[in-house]
């Protein structure tokens, strides 16, 4: 596989090679952060053209289609006006909180989108204790959302920052559970550490710790969606209820950071869950020589873009299939149900590693073809749901008559 | 197993969470119904009752009754008519004009229900926007033409002549009647 630390241990002799090295490491420190910024910045363009025509075609639309081909250029569009949109502040609030708090969400999302694993030698934030200092900085954002609603001094925006910070905070909860859970089968914190634990034929986490890592998987899903502020736990944006939610007063880049921050939230999550279940980077291997050769060519780029936005979509999936929740039900579910399972998971992920019944190909062998049999049956479902809806739409008569104007 | 439950109540949860996801994943794949408008004009389906625009189905039907100048509730319509002499020789109202507001029109269709010889009916065309509000206002008669108009003059006065001839006619049948009933009076007297 590529290692991309061959271009960097390049680019860092070439530096050093003319000035001194406190020099290189700040224009090295400079670039990369320049990088992370414009990543962001195109994944989130991606994600919000992906998350419209996802959303619409669930609900047997097109989606935009007018602004350039396809509507490939909607969201360009919708970012110039956002820019050009004048942002003025509200009279009454609290103008340092107030102009803090964008900044803030910014800030803990672009934190912790540093640490995703974007290839070989390609981890730009990569120490001992990597995930544990992830879980510490993406939670600057909920402090963000709560300084919003509290500066905005408007009383929608204030309840939905009490709803956001009681649910980010609950479900950081079984997020952080579910992360000691994988950190004991991968016995190590670090970023490049947790996905070299992966390699290998049925490396992947959720094949080698079977149970366990799916139940941890499961939950780390739900608790990652309500981490994200998305539906069906976007109670703190329910526009129905809270006209907008924690940014019902900001205008312009204001808003366009927490709309930015929310789909890269999601990202990063999604991300998140491909390093630590699927092996982020990390090929897949079935322990036959000539298939795993073959999958090592593929660069880890686009095994890590592939899975994580496999993720984004299996998320978009959830969100608009099922309807919000309440707050009490958010908390129920938490404190009833995904934090004990979380615990009781953390027990039974000890039990097993201790007693070595994880890491066994066979194992892996069994939840792949499970996972296979799975999505086999959902598209088959899928197909079937289609046809049953083509052939009524024949008996309406829709069709025929189409053809017949034709 | 128990819905109330705790563990029951949470698998029942999860249960119906993937009816849920099993029925918009159909959804996904599934054909999209949206029309793009303004391109699809050759393929687009309109419902066969909607009621775009009034149009005249055939004007010979028209018997120029006012029916449906009646029975809008807008004034929507305005008929101009004629009493005039068919070529058989009766008597009936020609259609002059047929004055038709779009504008004014609620599309109700109680004008076309009104009509008891259906020459009107509502048909599918929706693209009425003009820039003009005069523009709304449709004829929807052809008007006679000069020569028809005085084709009518000529069957009026041959219809007259007709009549002036039967009435004289008819006067002398009577005058005759009236000589016949006198004789035999006569003779009786006599």
């Amino acid at each position: 596989m590529f290692d991309f630390s061959i271009i960097t241990t390049w680019f860092n002799d070439l530096l050093m090679g003319f000035c001194p090295e406190w020099l290189a490491i700040t224009i090295e420190c400079i670039l990369v952060g320049l990088l992370i910024i414009v990543g962001y910045a195109l994944l989130a363009i991606v994600l919000i053209f992906m998350e419209r025509k996802v959303c619409a075609y669930f609900q047997c639309r097109l989606g935009p289609m007018r602004v350039g081909p396809w509507g490939l250029l909607q969201v360009f569009a919708d970012v110039v006006k956002m820019l050009i949109k004048e942002i003025f502040f509200v009279d009454k609030a609290d103008k340092l909180l107030y102009a803090l708090a964008p900044i803030l969400v910014m800030a803990g999302s672009i934190g912790a989108f540093a640490f995703l694993p974007w290839n070989k030698g390609a981890v730009i934030l990569d120490f001992n204790v990597g995930i544990f200092l992830y879980t510490a900085v993406s939670a600057i954002g909920i402090v963000g959302i709560f300084l919003a609603g509290w500066a905005s001094n408007n009383k929608y925006a204030l309840v939905s920052a009490m709803r956001g910070a009681v649910q980010m905070i609950s479900y950081e909860m079984s997020l952080g559970l579910c992360l000691i859970t994988a950190t004991i089968l991968t016995g190590t914190m670090q970023v490049s550490g947790i996905v070299e634990a992966q390699s290998g034929p049925f490396g992947w986490l959720i094949f080698q710790g079977h149970i366990p890592a799916l139940i941890a998987f499961f939950i780390f899903i739900i608790a990652g969606n309500a981490e994200a502020n998305r539906g069906p736990f976007d109670l703190a944006e329910a526009e129905s209820e809270l006209t907008a939610g924690y940014h019902t007063e900001y205008s312009g880049m204001g808003f366009g950071f927490y709309y930015l921050g929310e789909f890269l939230n999601l990202f990063i999550v999604a991300g998140m869950t491909a390093l630590i279940f699927l092996g982020g980077y990390a090929p897949i291997q079935i322990g036959v020589e000539a298939f795993d050769e073959v999958m090592g060519y593929i660069p880890g780029i686009v095994w890590f873009l592939g899975k994580a936005f496999a993720m984004v979509w299996l998320l978009m999936w959830i969100k608009w299939t099922f309807p919000r929740l309440r707050i009490d039900q958010i908390l129920k579910m938490e404190w009833k149900y995904l934090m004990p399972l979380a615990l009781f998971n953390l027990v039974l992920m000890t039990v097993c590693v201790a007693f070595d019944l994880v890491g066994s190909i066979y194992s892996g062998i069994a939840v792949a073809a499970a996972l296979a049999v799975l999505l086999a049956v959902i598209f088959v479902r899928a197909f079937k749901f289609k046809a049953n809806f083509d052939k009524e739409q024949e008996l309406v008569g829709v069709p025929q008559a189409i053809k017949k104007d034709k | 197993m128990n819905k109330e439950s705790y563990f029951g109540s949470a698998l029942a949860g999860l249960k119906t969470l993937f009816t849920g996801m099993d029925i918009t994943m159909g959804e996904y794949m599934t054909r999209k119904i949206t029309e793009q408008y303004p391109e699809n004009r050759k393929t687009q389906h309109i419902a066969e009752r909607h009621r775009g625009t009034l149009v005249m189905k055939d004007q010979s039907k028209c018997k120029a009754c006012g029916l449906c100048e009646t029975a809008c509730p807008n004034g929507t319509i305005k008929i101009a008519s004629k009493m005039v002499t068919k070529a058989d020789g009766k008597k009936g109202k020609i259609l002059l004009d047929y004055q038709y507001d779009l504008g004014d029109c609620m599309f109700c269709q109680l004008c076309v229900n009104a009509c008891n010889f259906g020459a009107i009916e509502f048909v599918k065309d929706f693209e009425n926007a003009t820039f003009d509000r005069n523009a709304l206002v449709q004829h929807l008669a052809v008007a006679p033409t000069a020569e028809e108009m005085a084709q009518y003059e000529e069957n009026a006065k041959v219809a007259a002549a007709k009549a002036a001839e039967e009435a004289k006619a008819k006067a002398a049948a009577e005058a005759k009647k009236v000589a016949e009933n006198v004789e035999p009076a006569k003779e009786k007297e006599a």
